[in-house]
């Protein structure tokens, strides 16, 4: 069947030259979007508008459209990538929107992810806090058989659901202390769920705080916006655990 | 002429590898910290190989173009991750798992690499586990697995439909832990734009950080690169939107030759193209196919109804529909490999039986699986595929069948390597889907994942050994050497170049077109009419691109037009040699489908006598025909036969 056209939608949206220079919003018109396009695609088209107007495109990000590289981002009309629940901008469809929508479209608001260019941050204080033990120290070659050591079925599918965290940085778009309790704990979850990280759980846990704390994070006063806006649903049981995890770290140094 | 030497090692081929690891030299510990290596891309193939090669000492500098080593595109993959391990007791056996790949690449694959990388998987899905990955369990704690399509046993590893994820995920915590320790530098939002060659070995790149739009030198004693495929070529891919050819690319034109071009693989099962918006194509995994029926109307007059939305599906009824795989192959079915299971579709299609607006689509349904095995077991196998595929189409495909299509989604093709994984440039080196290796002319399901990790983890950093050993007494690379600052000046040329176009139409614009004649000619179905055609209009396109791109913005900043329009440059560069090496190939083989070349009821027909040899390209200057060079494959262990799957 072929999809409605909407004739007409009005973009207001995030324009800053680079990370020094003040942002401004702006408003573009744009006409006879198919509602089976996606979110993005509908933002290709607009760039190509300004693009043959000779006024320079806005830049986002984006990689895989498919939902699970975690890249693409944007803050439409008030929710970390846009009104519909599970999915992220790059799967996001204009059937969400009506003709005549005024669609306004902010980059991720975070002390701790400073904006780049117009709709594009800088993330990387994620990779840092990964990089403060969220791992489990193996080297390549030496290790056991996959076998060697059973984990039970229902321990691997929570490992799993909280392995299927992204890292796009919704969790500290939504929260209004930008905090990142709900990346964080995701992360000590996975490990902590498997016997092959649990040797070292109570010193990530402890490391991996410590840094996002740092790194310009603000604290957790479980409003649960982080776990509604999730595009993969990561829990916020998470966090307890994480906080049990962190705490006996505390009482065992 | 440059020399290609295999470097197969002599003995029986399943001692090869384990002879030659004998063989090669070994640095020690106080040399590894001396001595510097770049790895361009942290997919699976570049993070596991980054990790293991700092873990051994070295010190690596490690690129990716997006925001964070995580996001690479064996994210996407869904499916699963084979190994040899046999857990299920079914014969499955390194030498099983080496014969399916052979046969399943059509033969046209070098039988010592896929040996090797048969005899590596077990311990691949070793250190994932040992690293965290959740793989599937059973309810006693064991390891589960599942079938793909071409093989008789059951020895597929996944973690839900997200495998690629769990194992890239893996594979950055070990990166990560090297980060963390000091022993890999990390460059994100860098783009490598060129290789630097000093006295014929490879020395460094020129990368340009996406942010500032500063063109940058990077010096090692080695490169390696694994930068992934270069599906993106079709414009709409199940490829991500930054996949490119490049890095491969410009090490083409320094002298590193690229071997089978045109083996690409087009995935049956992606949901089809709507309209002219569209950006990328989203893959449905192949599992599917095993629930999943694949059918069109038997009657013109419904396909045409449904194509203006005057019936469903449902009011075709059962005698109406042509379930046309299990029609033309009764034995494999809904099962074919990829290849056939494509070229039935488009044949249906070109016949005048698709079923959506644009007469691109079959059915794939599972009202009978559900009604078989009930709603709630095909909810647990593909529930997160279902779901993407409503919020995608806004169908749900419990109560309708799916409209699928086939798409571009893998290239066999790639940068030439021998047994080491090095490229005709000494100390340079390509892993992953970015090399030609190992999977000939159409990869098995679950096989990517397996080849990234095993050269990443377990072969890489051994060979790459044999090579450093002889560079323990070369200094740290000097970035002011005259080769440096001339492949500086030629890549910022080449920026300004495309700066001061200032045409009038948008990257995109020649990217969709590129991709047109492409999908057109160097697609599904190849003949010389059309190849040759294709090579004109290529550089005809080229030419105007050249003449008439417009980018805005700036050199030193952010600009996402300059990145595309660097990286569209190459497509067209890589579509014309596609076509050359289709063109000359034919025969018909795995993914190259070449009309001339079909068996009296139109399968594909391959042709040893003339053919069994890999294709490989030296580039000899701008404008010029490149020379075509044969590395001969021999078969010691497997006899050679048509596939059939009848
Ligand atoms: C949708 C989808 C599903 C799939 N499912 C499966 C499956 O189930 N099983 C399976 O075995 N295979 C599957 N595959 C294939 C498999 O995922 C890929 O072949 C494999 O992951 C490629 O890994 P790679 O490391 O070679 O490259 P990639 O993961 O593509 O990584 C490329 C890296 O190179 C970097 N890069 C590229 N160019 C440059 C440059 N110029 N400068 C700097 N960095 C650069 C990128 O930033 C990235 O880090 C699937 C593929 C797709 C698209
Ligand atoms: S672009 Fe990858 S998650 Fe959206």
């Amino acid at each position: 069947m072929a999809d409605k056209i909407l004739k007409k939608l009005n973009i207001v949206v995030w324009r800053q030259k680079d990370a020094k220079s003040k942002g401004r919003f702006e408003t573009y018109a744009i006409e006879n979007i198919s509602q089976g396009s996606s979110f993005l695609e509908m933002l290709d088209i607009l760039n190509n508008n300004l693009i043959e107007k000779g006024i320079e495109p806005i830049a986002f990000d984006h990689d895989c459209r498919e939902g699970i590289c975690g890249m693409c981002s944007l803050y439409i009309n008030g929710h970390p990538h846009g009104p519909d629940t599970e999915v992220t901008t790059c799967q996001l469809h204009m059937r969400k929107f009506d003709e005549g929508d005024t669609i306004t479209i902010e980059p991720w608001r975070s002390r701790a992810f400073p904006v780049i260019k117009d709709l594009i941050v800088n993330r990387s204080a994620f990779d840092q806090i990964l990089q403060a033990g969220g791992y489990v120290s193996v080297n390549t070659g030496g290790v056991p058989d996959g076998n060697a050591i059973p984990v039970s079925h229902e321990d691997a599918e929570e490992a799993m659901d909280a392995a299927a965290c992204i890292g796009c940085g919704t969790c500290v778009a939504a929260c209004k202390n930008s905090s990142a309790m709900l990346f964080v704990s995701a992360k000590v979850s996975h490990l902590a769920k498997l016997p092959q990280g649990q040797v070292e759980a109570k010193n990530r846990a402890r490391r991996m705080v410590a840094k996002m704390d740092e790194l310009g994070f603000g604290g957790c006063t479980n409003t649960g916006a982080c776990e509604a806006e999730c595009p993969k649903s990561i829990s916020i049981s998470n966090i307890a655990r994480l906080n049990r995890e962190y705490l006996s770290a505390r009482f065992s140094e | 002429m440059q020399n290609l030497d295999s470097k197969i090692p002599g003995g029986p081929l399943a001692e090869k590898w384990a002879k030659h690891k004998a063989a090669i030299r070994v640095v020690s510990p106080a040399n590894k910290r001396k001595l510097e290596i770049i790895v361009v891309g942290t997919g699976l193939g570049g993070a596991s190989a980054a990790a293991s090669l700092a873990e051994l000492g070295y010190n690596v500098k490690a690129f990716c173009y997006q925001d964070s080593p995580r996001r690479a595109h064996s994210i996407a993959a869904q499916g699963g991750i084979n190994a040899a391990k046999n857990y299920r007791n079914d014969n499955d056996s390194v030498y099983r798992l080496f014969y399916d790949t052979i046969k399943g690449g059509d033969y046209r694959a070098r039988e010592a690499n896929v040996y090797r990388l048969a005899e590596v998987s077990p311990n691949i899905i070793d250190q994932c586990v040992a690293q965290g990955v959740p793989f599937a369990r059973e309810y006693g704690g064991l390891l589960d697995t599942r079938s793909f399509g071409g093989v008789l046993v059951s020895r597929t590893f996944y973690a839900r439909g997200q495998t690629g994820q769990q194992l890239l995920i893996g594979a950055y915590q070990a990166l990560n832990r090297q980060i963390d320790q000091g022993n890999v530098k990390m460059y994100t939002r860098h783009e490598m734009l060129d290789l630097v060659v000093i006295d014929g070995k490879a020395r460094g790149i020129i990368a340009r950080d996406l942010v500032t739009g500063e063109v940058r030198r990077f010096g090692a004693h080695a490169v390696v690169i694994a930068s992934g495929g270069y599906g993106n070529v079709f414009f709409l891919s199940t490829n991500a939107m930054g996949s490119n050819g490049s890095a491969a690319w410009q090490c083409y034109k320094k002298g590193a030759m690229f071997a089978n071009p045109c083996y690409v693989q087009i995935h049956p099962t992606c949901i089809p193209v709507h309209g002219d918006q569209q950006s990328k194509l989203t893959l449905m995994s192949e599992s599917l196919r095993n629930d999943g029926r694949v059918w069109v109307p038997k009657k013109k007059e419904d396909a045409e109804k449904l194509r203006q939305g005057k019936i469903r599906p449902n009011d075709i009824p059962a005698e109406d529909r042509d379930y046309y795989l299990e029609r033309r192959y009764p034995s494999y079915g809904n099962l074919v490999p990829r290849d056939v299971a494509s070229r039935a579709a488009k044949e249906r299609c070109d016949a005048g039986f698709g079923v959506n607006s644009e007469g691109k689509a079959v059915f794939l349904d599972f009202s009978d699986a559900i009604k078989r095995l009930g709603r709630s077991v095909i909810e647990e196998r593909y529930g997160n595929l279902f779901q993407m595929y409503e919020k995608i189409t806004d169908v749900d495909p419990y109560q309708e069948p799916m409209q699928i299509y086939p798409a571009i989604h893998y290239c066999m093709g790639g940068t030439w390597v021998d047994y080491n994984l090095m490229t005709t440039i000494p100390g340079l080196y390509a892993i992953g889907e970015a090399n030609f290796s190992d999977h000939g002319a159409n990869r098995l399901g679950a096989s990517a994942l397996m080849q990234g990790l095993a050269d990443g983890y377990f072969i890489l950093p051994y060979t790459i050994g044999d090579y450093l050993a002889g560079e323990i007494m070369t200094p740290k690379t000097d970035t002011n050497a005259p080769e440096f600052v001339e492949t500086e000046n030629r890549v910022l040329s080449r920026l300004e170049k495309l700066m001061k176009v200032r045409g009038t139409k948008p990257v995109d614009y020649y990217h969709k077109a590129l991709g047109h004649l492409v999908w057109e000619y160097i697609g599904m179905s190849r003949n010389e009419a059309g190849l040759k055609k294709a090579i004109q209009e290529i550089q005809s396109l080229r030419k105007e691109f050249w003449g008439n791109v417009k980018i805005p913005g700036e050199l030193n900043n952010l600009n996402q037009e300059l990145e595309k329009a660097g990286r569209l440059a190459d497509f067209f560069d890589i579509a014309e040699l596609m076509a050359r090496d289709a063109l000359n190939r034919k025969e018909s083989c795995g993914g190259h489908f070449r009309e001339e070349s079909v068996t009296e009821d139109g399968e594909a027909k391959r042709n040893d006598e003339e053919f069994a040899y890999a294709s490989v390209w030296e580039y000899s200057g701008e404008e010029k025909e490149p020379v075509l060079h044969r590395e001969p494959l021999t078969f010691e262990s497997i006899k050679l036969s048509q596939r059939s799957y009848k």
